[in-house]
């Protein structure tokens, strides 16, 4: 079983690792987002310090959701699916490394750039410190709300706008309390309970959001 | 029942495969009810080849029998699977080849090899282990494409590397959805060939084909009359 899923593993990476290599285009896709809003909002750096973490949480969310709509329509396309469901392993388990392994090609890179780009949004250090770690704590959470919405538009050609539809108001919560945690050495909110729930929200999604998204890509294949 | 009693040694192996059984199986695709009532044995060693006009229902059967559609009435059975659901005993070859075009040959087939695996069911009624993903290209004469990438293939080729991935794991029953789609006379005969040692070997096969396999089968045919069974 730990070999099926080791394999399982490495062959999602090294996809990733091939397919115009998915970790410099998510990073490259942040930076862009992060440099656009400067350009908008304009060069007050009292302002620009203020937002930083917010803004780096929302470019984080949507550099996440690149991409993902791939997580399983790929395999569906090509038949993979159907194999992967008749290994012996549960297809909840098969959602989770598919999660994991998508968690460490695209979101791990976003999360050791972020306090870099945070520099460019004029972030100081302890600021920079805890937006890294929310970032960390919460885009597990991400990922794997976002599998649910990559499994139920995993038939459709066109679904990647339709599954930022379903997933985005799903990640509210994560950005409330990702934000909020993140911008706690600047205000007056305490950093470690926002925090603490951000894990719980990621726990939770971990554990919750295979079998949602398993039970989706059963019901897809009728 | 089979006899346990030659495993009874080894602790938990899969035992012995004794037949496939389908009793009064309706398909139904979306709103259409494409066969009632079907029933068919398949023993072990033996073939069965599904004829029909397109949209007949030869791919719902396949997918059926390897748990990748839920049918409502009916059963299917694999005498002597044990605790095993039936798709791990299972091989399926559907109209796609399950080939990431991003990977080698090779490295798909040794992917497919660890992912399929399971364990228990190498050591079903003695089949062989499976292949290394090398030996089983040679099987179907692509052994100098096991480096290339699986995106520079000819369709043929591709084919014949799925049909080397029912042979990197062995599972006792294959399920193959038109098998010799895009290959020429030479590669058909090689896979009669492999079906043949695969026959012999005690496995399963359940064909869904226009062709002609060249492999003794009794034929299942669907459409016209709904729940014909030749003997072998």
């Amino acid at each position: 079983m730990m070999a099926a899923c080791g394999a399982l593993f490495l062959r999602e990476l090294r996809i990733a690792h091939r397919l115009g290599g998915g970790a410099t285009i998510g990073v490259v896709f942040f930076l862009i987002l992060v440099t656009i809003v400067p350009f908008a909002i304009g060069p007050d750096l009292n302002l620009l310090s203020r937002i930083g973490p917010a803004i780096l949480w929302i470019a984080a969310l949507l550099a996440t959701l690149l991409g993902l709509d791939r997580l399983f329509q790929s395999d569906a396309e090509d038949g993979s699916l159907d194999l992967l469901r008749m290994a012996d392993l549960p297809l909840e388990l098969i959602v989770a490394v598919k999660c994991v392994a998508h968690w460490v090609a695209t979101c791990l890179p976003l999360v050791i750039a972020a306090p870099l780009f945070g520099l460019m949004l004029a972030v100081d250090g302890l600021a920079l410190a805890a937006l890294t770690a929310t970032l960390l704590a919460g885009t597990p959470a991400l990922t794997f709300i976002g599998a649910i919405g990559a499994a139920l538009t995993a038939s459709l050609r066109r679904g990647g706008l339709l599954m930022a539809v379903i997933v985005l108001p799903l990640t509210i919560p994560v950005l409330i309390f990702g934000v909020s945690a993140a911008q706690a050495t600047s205000g007056t909110v305490p950093f470690l309970s926002p925090f603490l729930i951000l894990v719980a929200l990621s726990l939770g999604a971990i554990v919750l959001a295979p079998f949602a998204a398993a039970a989706a890509l059963r019901a897809m294949s009728r | 029942m089979p006899d346990f009693s030659a495993h009874s040694s080894a602790a938990p192996v899969a035992p012995p495969i004794a037949g496939l059984y389908v009793a009064g199986l309706d398909l139904i695709r979306g709103e259409q009810q494409l066969a009632r009532q079907l029933t068919f044995t398949v023993a072990a060693g033996t073939a069965l080849v599904v004829v029909g006009a397109n949209g007949s229902g030869k791919s719902t059967l396949l997918r059926c029998i390897a748990g990748l559609l839920p049918f409502e009435r009916g059963s299917i059975e694999l005498e002597g699977r044990g605790e095993m659901p039936i798709a791990a005993l299972a091989h399926y070859l559907g109209h796609q080849e399950a080939m990431k075009p991003a990977l080698t040959v090779g490295e798909n087939l040794h992917f497919w090899a660890r992912m399929l695996r399971s364990e228990g069911a190498g050591a079903a009624e003695g089949l062989a282990q499976g292949l290394a993903p090398a030996a089983a290209l040679e099987r179907f004469g692509l052994a100098h494409v096991v480096d290339t990438p699986a995106g520079y293939l000819s369709a043929g080729q591709r084919r014949r590397a799925a049909l080397a991935r029912l042979l990197v794991v062995s599972r006792p029953l294959w399920l193959l959805d038109e098998p010799t789609a895009a290959l020429d006379a030479a590669s058909v005969k090689k896979l009669t060939e492999v079906m043949a040692g695969h026959l012999n070997a005690g496995g399963l096969i359940v064909a869904a084909t226009h062709d002609e396999l060249g492999i003794a089968a009794q034929t299942l045919r669907l459409g016209e009359q709904i729940d014909e069974e030749d003997g072998p």
